[in-house]
């Protein structure tokens, strides 16, 4: 290979994604005459295998030491390209790619202007690869474990599979049981399969797994490192009670001074517990914990003449003086499968959750339905006065979905299915009931879900296509307001209990897991994916996957099958045992450096040193960069005195050129 | 200054955020003007202020950066370097007597599609406002 650049480029229709608004010819035709251009084609699916085959073939031929795709983002091929360019023996960094796609031919509309800015944009591309520089990727080892963070189906699921490969998985639950949401449901669409049946065995497999490693009531405090190689800080809160010791017998809680008076958080507020607790018979691990905001002896730090629990426990597993436990490992990869929040329904006052006892949430219906529920199973709601069993009910939906006035556009995905669900649920137990559901659109999308829809129209529910506009008392009853829009009848219909089909939210404390793992939210707040169609679980933080409702509202059915993908993606790097390092980092001209240490001061990663070298007999100190810690974003070089320290493939004397070629004359 | 006046503008990009967020008003095809050419680096912390300089002077009429959201950094802390440091120099520009409008900067967001189509639409109206800029005396460089 000469030293002289020889470039090859390449403008690609992209069909007519590109070339509707940009002359590619044209472009080709002006980058040919740019300097060290030796070849300007164009085609029309430069990604494509043939369109990668001409960029080989010219290599190859041509004796081409650097290549330019003006195509789309970098964002999209430029890994592809990468690849293309080294399968012929060219350093995979002598590529450049021009984006005049995503920021040239689908945002403007004119074709002279387009193509006017697609000629900037390659010259551009020209200016910046004739001074890009070989780079070397390094390899290191990858710890063959992963972080799973949150331990719903979605975290249970990604265990299992990566436990199952043989990797060890270290499972992060801040509750004090894993099963999450699924757990408090009563039934699954469409199958009506239980869904404690059907999710408690997976429970039992993650703690009996030989591989993985269960961290309940605990909570991720600190990340450090990079995929393959990512070390983890969790703190396991105090239980107050020693687990080694704990049968989960339960002669505590029935014991407990407080019993049946603190609101279970499981039973979503409608049943009680005690300050000593396991959230529900289930639980995995089945422990109990006790409650450090309600337990009298941890708040007053007195309990009658001593604690009922600690009396009635016949393994003397209460410990008062339990403290906080940090464990610290280290993991290749890490999935984040935080869940959701549902939407809190008293941010729509019309519809009267917080002022009327019977109207409920769709959550809390599940508890009521729920054999082990607070009622055990039997429907019955106060209606103010009396607690009845209702014969008039009505369901709400798009409660907090598709609903900008509360900041929600998106839909929530599961309210139809589980309105339809518990529509068939209440029709079992009250016959005779009138069942009514509200609805703007029935989105019945997933296998199984129309037939089931069908099935329960068919049980005499009606829907009424119409979104109420207010809940309000009249005599005993609830009256819910809304128009019939199919006959544009206004209506007033009375019933004993209102069902909220509420929507799914980002969790509210979300934030916490985004600093930790630099992560970014999509529009609608949940956590944003790689790429919206083609790396759906990926995020922009490499080695850190996203499984379950973290990423945006899904069924059960879809979060598994995300749970697994997830679980497959994070196991690439355990599997391979290797990660490479991003070969673009900073670098050190450590005869020009004066080792006043700006740049170590704004590193962000301490990846800068100071060290002491010996030149003619001097000692001085220069920067010196640790590749491994470097992630390149060159925040160091804009505080750099003289220059020295500069990003690979991002130097002054890279960018620089670009600016100038950008520039030029109007 | 004539009405049919172009502006052109060179703009740093950060890869995690405001590029992104730029690549999504594409996809979204989001349209806007095309006075805007932009130049990818890996963050805002990284556009050292003689780049800003260094496009007046090679013929750019504005300047615009944009990062990530503030707290939003994907290298935590670099876009908080790039506000003090841009910051002072916006003043200072303004002390050699260039017009402010010509120098923006902005926080998009890799979801933020339709405000990356905002920020560039206010800096090109800003800086056509300002009229082509002649102020300082250009320098051919080759590279």
């Amino acid at each position: 290979m000469t030293d002289k650049p020889r470039i090859g480029l390449y403008v690609c229709h992209c069909g007519i994604n590109i070339s509707a608004t940009v002359d590619v010819d044209a472009v080709a035709k002006y980058a040919q005459n740019l300097p060290n251009v030796h070849v300007a084609r164009t085609y029309s699916y430069m990604c494509s295998e043939p369109g990668q085959a001409l960029i080989k073939k010219d290599i190859r031929e041509q004796g081409l030491n650097r290549v330019i795709v003006a195509s789309c983002s970098p964002r999209m091929h430029e890994k592809t390209f990468r690849k293309a360019v080294q399968e012929e023996g060219l350093n995979p960094y002598f590529l450049e790619i021009a984006n005049i796609r995503e920021q040239c031919s689908w945002v403007h509309e004119d074709m002279t202007e387009g193509t006017a800015k697609a000629k900037k944009l390659v010259a551009s591309a020209v200016a910046k690869v004739r001074l890009l520089e070989p780079l070397e990727s390094t390899e290191v080892d990858a710890e063959p474990a992963a972080l799973i963070i949150g331990a719903g189906i979605a975290g249970i699921q990604a265990a299992l599979d990566i436990a199952d490969a043989g990797f060890k998985v270290y499972l992060v639950e801040k509750s004090p049981s894993i099963g999450g949401r699924m757990a408090q449901l009563d039934k699954t669409f469409p199958t009506l399969d239980c869904s404690a049946c059907i999710l408690t065995p997976k429970m039992v497999d993650c703690a009996s797994h030989p591989n993985i490693e269960l961290l309940t009531y605990a909570k991720v405090e600190e990340v450090d490192g990079f995929v393959g190689n990512f070390t983890i800080k969790v703190r396991k809160k105090a239980r107050y009670v020693d687990v080694d010791k704990c049968t989960g017998c339960g002669e505590c809680a029935k014991a407990c001074r407080l019993a049946n008076r603190i609101t279970s958080e499981f039973d979503e507020g409608m049943g009680k517990r005690s300050a000593i607790y396991m959230p529900f018979p289930q639980a995995v691990p089945a422990k109990y914990t006790i409650d450090p905001e309600n337990c009298l002896m941890l708040t007053r730090g007195k309990c009658g003449k001593g604690p009922k629990c600690e009396e009635a426990c016949q393994a003397g597993a209460i410990n008062f003086e339990q403290q906080d436990e940090i464990v610290e490992f280290k993991v290749g990869a890490i999935i984040v499968a935080t869940g959701f929040d549902t939407f809190d329904a008293s941010r729509k006052p019309e519809y009267g959750y917080s002022n009327y006892p019977n109207v409920i949430t769709g959550m809390e219906m599940e508890r009521l339905v729920s054999s082990s529920g607070p009622t055990g199973g039997d429907i019955k709601v106060f209606n103010g006065e009396e607690e009845i069993v209702p014969k008039e009910i009505a369901f709400i939906k798009c409660v907090g979905s598709r609903d900008a006035s509360v900041g929600n556009e998106y839909c929530s995905r599961v309210c139809c299915m589980y309105t339809a669900k518990q529509a068939h649920l209440l029709r079992e137990k009250i016959p005779d009931a009138k069942i009514r559901v509200y609805y703007i659109d029935v989105r019945a999308f997933g296998k199984g879900y129309e037939e089931f829809y069908d099935r329960v129209r068919r049980e005499n529910v009606r829907y009424i296509r119409g979104n109420p506009s207010e809940i309000f008392k009249r005599g005993k009853k609830l009256v819910v307001k809304v128009e019939d829009t199919l006959t544009a009848t206004p209506l007033e219909d009375e019933v004993d209990m209102v069902v909220l089909a509420v929507g799914l939210e980002p969790r509210a404390d979300m934030r916490e897991v985004m600093d930790l793992l630099r992560l970014s939210q999509s529009g609608d707040k949940f956590f944003m994916e790689a790429h919206p169609k083609l790396r759906p679980v990926d995020t922009a933080t490499d080695g850190v996957f996203l499984a379950g409702c973290c990423q945006g509202p899904k069924d059960i059915p879809d979060t598994v099958a995300q749970a697994k993908g997830a679980a497959a993606s994070a196991m690439v790097p355990l599997a391979s045992g290797k990660v490479t390092i991003n070969a673009q980092v900073a670098t050190v001209n450590e005869a020009t450096c004066r080792g006043c240490g700006y740049c170590v001061s704004v590193c962000p990663y301490s990846a800068i040193e100071l060290v002491t070298v010996n030149r003619f007999g001097h000692e001085l100190e220069v920067a010196r960069v640790n590749e491994a810690l470097c992630k390149g974003c060159g925040s160091c070089s804009s505080v750099c005195l003289s220059d020295s320290i500069q990003p690979k493939s991002f130097r002054d004397r890279q960018i620089l050129p670009q600016i100038a070629a950008l520039g030029g004359t109007r | 200054m004539s009405e049919d006046f172009e502006p052109n503008i060179v703009a740093f990009l950060c890869n995690w955020c405001s590029y992104a967020g730029a690549d999504l008003a594409g996809t979204s095809r989001i349209h806007y003007p095309a006075n805007i050419k932009v130049i990818r680096v890996m963050c805002s912390g990284r556009v050292n202020p003689l780049y800003v300089m260094n496009a007046l002077q090679q013929g750019a009429d504005g300047v615009l950066v944009s990062g990530c959201h503030p707290g939003d950094c994907h290298y935590m802390e670099g876009n908080y370097y790039a506000r003090r440091r841009l910051g002072i120099f916006k003043d200072l520009l303004e002390f050699v007597g260039v017009d402010p409008r010509r120098f923006h900067m902005s926080w998009v967001s890799a979801s933020e599609g339709h405000k990356w189509k905002e920020v560039v639409e206010k800096t090109v109206e800003d800086v056509r406002a300002a009229g082509p800029f002649e102020g300082f005396r250009r320098r051919q460089i080759d590279w």
